[in-house]
């Protein structure tokens, strides 16, 4: 049964091909290498105004990656937004006093939380709170703003 | 009218030993009872109160003019359709009112010779008659291997093995089909015009096949066909079916001496007699002279 | 006179309901079929040889293809706001997501599914299917259920096939030929292709379509009229209604997936 061979043989391969093309858009394509990164532990932090943030976008600081925006709730009480955030746990020495940051990459890129180090000995724990934050810039109050300092300018 | 059959030489061998002594106790009764038949497809009636009583080990044919539903009957008896009133029962067994696996069960003690061969298209012929084998038993291969060409062999064809069925000629085909048929030596084969389209010589080989595989191994088998010489010729009983019953029944011989005008239209071949040539239609002159727009539609 | 349209048109619906009923149990009967067809894994491994081999060249050619264009139309219109490094993200992000099970389905439904329409509504015209039944064989457990496991195992694999050959066509043209940077491409990619939304929703999407268009091209095999018109009224219906109920079914599962 030479071509009952064969054919086990091409579905074999065919099975193969599929399974490889899966793991390629697993690893190479998405972001599965990254996520899977293990364990970590959460923070939150509560901004004003969180712009247009999602829910998995990276909180990085120093331009690198440590964790995702986990969960992103409307406080009642302080009418502020509460983000959570997933940090890695290889990342275990993140100041007390750390600074959170809504910046958006590039002009039309999405926006993330960038956390600048502050100085304090004590370090982040599950749980803690960020207490300084900046909101996400709106760009409607940036220019309105703008046009607001020149027509102060102009009268001057 | 149930004494008439002619006794059969042999029994039907029953395929399960556990059957045995059930089989014997059946064995003077008809293999397959008929009774009150009707069926209809839509609004055309095929069957109105048919009763048939078809013997065991005898060559039975079933004939009628087409469209009488011959090959209807045969997917009745089959189960593969369901009567609309009456029963059938095969070998004892009400076939309408078994499971799904009891009639399997039973399915694989009857054969049936399809009119176009229904060879399955992608296996060789060899592999087409072991299909059966290898559905229904656990044979080692070399066993296998050597009831399929004796199969092959009873048919006439084991040198043609190995080609597939589209290789193979009509009458081919058929003979092929009848080895599958027989491949798990049921107690009955059902033959769907097995002589229609058929050059003389094929033909002469299928009657031989059909005459030998029912004395030689004692199976019964049931011919439907409208080719009068050759099912008269083979027949041990006769059964002629029109407008939904049976208009005659008996061997052969008493058959064709049958001087009703029905049978002998029929058996003649007359064009026209108390079966009609011309399709139940409204007298022509109306049809003729009523323009079309105000035909009714679909008003019976 | 009045009634003949209204007439038709109640006896289409009921037809068009009765076939939809037909359909739904016939997919119950080889659902209870597939561990019969599980047992057997040779009857599959034959079926997946049709669908899935046979399949092959045709994916992969027009994903590579696709990939390709992506990868060119991408990079005009990023380009011109000067985010020719995102072309990774949304070359994949549109295979993953879309392209990659949509279009596999389409031509999995023209190549495989009318074949499929095609062989077993030849095995009914020719009474194969009946003689099946006469050998005590059921020709939904023997004949269907193996094709329909092939074609829901196939289709995932063809789209995960389809997606990554795309990817690398889009890679060819974006950082081969127009001289976007290598590592920002896969690197964008990766950053914003997320493996449960995109990839998984993307797997289990081809999943849907491979159960949809197996299912319809079997139904319409095994509900032909045993005619050679009826054959092949029967392979151009299971197309055009494969079709339809993939890109359909395409925007309810985004819906769901991807609306928030």
């Amino acid at each position: 049964m030479q071509s009952t061979r064969t054919m086990e043989i091409l579905v074999g391969a065919f099975m193969a091909a599929g399974l490889v093309a899966l793991f390629f858009l697993a690893m190479r394509v998405s972001n599965l290498s990254a996520a899977s990164a293990g364990p970590g532990y959460s923070l939150t932090a509560r901004f004003d105004n969180i712009g247009s943030l999602k829910v998995r976008a990276p909180v990085s600081m120093a331009g690198v990656r440590l964790g995702r925006v986990d969960a992103i709730d409307f406080d009642q009480d302080s009418y502020q937004a509460s983000v959570t955030l997933r940090i890695d746990a290889a990342y275990d020495q993140i100041p007390a006093d750390t600074f959170a940051n809504i910046y958006t990459a590039g002009l039309l890129g999405e926006q993330y939380v960038a956390l600048d180090p502050g100085g304090s000995p004590d370090y982040l724990r599950d749980g803690d709170q960020i207490e300084h934050t900046q909101s996400a810039l709106v760009l409607e109050r940036m220019i309105g703003q703008f046009l607001f300092n020149k027509a102060q300018e102009d009268t001057e | 009218m149930g004494e008439g059959f002619p006794t059969p030489a042999r029994h039907a061998a029953p395929a399960q030993t556990g059957e045995a002594l059930a089989a014997r106790d059946r064995s003077n009764s008809a293999l397959v009872r008929v009774r009150g038949l009707r069926f209809a497809r839509g609004d055309r009636v095929i069957f109105d109160g048919l009763d048939m009583e078809i013997p065991r080990g005898a060559v039975t044919a079933v004939m009628g003019p087409s469209g009488t539903g011959k090959t209807t009957l045969l997917k009745l008896i089959g189960g593969q359709l369901r009567p609309d009133a009456g029963s059938i029962e095969v070998d004892g067994q009400s076939i309408h009112r078994l499971d799904r696996r009891e009639l399997y069960a039973l399915r694989t003690r009857m054969g049936m010779l399809f009119q176009s061969g229904a060879l399955l298209g992608d296996l060789t012929l060899f592999e087409n008659v072991a299909f059966p084998l290898r559905e229904h038993t656990r044979l080692p291969e070399p066993l296998l291997r050597r009831l399929v060409l004796m199969k092959l062999e009873a048919v006439g064809l084991r040198g043609a093995a190995e080609l597939k069925p589209a290789q193979l000629s009509g009458g081919m085909a058929r003979r092929a089909a009848l080895a599958r048929a027989i491949a798990l030596d049921p107690m009955m084969v059902m033959y769907d015009e097995p002589f229609t389209g058929q050059d003389p010589i094929s033909m002469g080989v299928l009657v031989k096949l059909i005459r030998q595989l029912n004395d030689a191994v004692g199976m019964s088998s049931i011919v439907v066909s409208h080719d009068v010489p050759e099912t008269l010729g083979i027949a041990d009983y006769v059964f002629i079916i029109a407008n939904g019953k049976v208009i005659c029944e008996g061997p052969p011989a008493e058959v064709s001496a049958q001087d009703s005008p029905r049978v002998r239209q029929f058996l003649d071949g007359q064009p026209d007699g108390p079966v009609h040539f011309h399709q139940p239609a409204r007298p022509i002159a109306d049809d003729l002279l009523t323009p079309s727009k105000q035909r009714g539609r679909g008003a019976c | 006179m009045l009634s003949d349209p209204l007439t038709r048109l109640g006896r289409s619906g009921i037809g068009a309901i009765a076939g939809l009923g037909r359909a739904h149990l016939l997919l119950a009967s080889i659902l209870g079929g597939l561990l019969e067809a599980l047992v057997r894994p040779r009857l599959v491994l034959a079926q997946l040889f049709n669908v899935g081999v046979l399949s092959t060249l045709i994916i992969a050619v027009s994903g590579l293809f696709v990939g390709m264009v992506l990868g060119l139309q991408g990079y005009y219109v990023l380009a011109q706001f000067g985010a020719s490094e995102s072309l990774g993200i949304m070359v994949s992000a549109s295979l993953v997501r879309e392209l990659g099970p949509v279009v596999t389905a389409l031509l999995v439904a023209g190549r495989a599914g009318s074949a499929l329409t095609a062989e077993i509504g030849l095995m009914k015209t020719t009474e194969q299917l009946s003689a099946l039944e006469m050998m005590a064989v059921d020709p939904v457990r023997r004949i269907l259920a193996p094709r329909f496991l092939a074609g829901v195992i196939a289709m995932p694999l063809l789209a995960a096939l389809f997606s990554a050959l795309g990817v690398l066509g889009g890679w060819f043209v974006g950082v081969g030929l127009l001289g976007v940077d290598d590592g920002a491409f896969w690197s964008q990619m990766q950053a914003k292709v997320d493996f449960r939304d995109d990839v998984v929703n993307g797997v289990i999407k081809s999943l849907v379509f491979g159960v949809v268009v197996t299912w319809i091209a079997l139904f319409q095999g095994y509900d032909t009229k045993p005619t050679a018109a009826g054959v092949s009224r029967a392979t151009t219906r299971s197309v055009v209604h494969s079709a339809l109920a993939v890109l359909g079914l395409d925007f309810i599962l985004t819906a769901l997936m991807f609306g928030d």
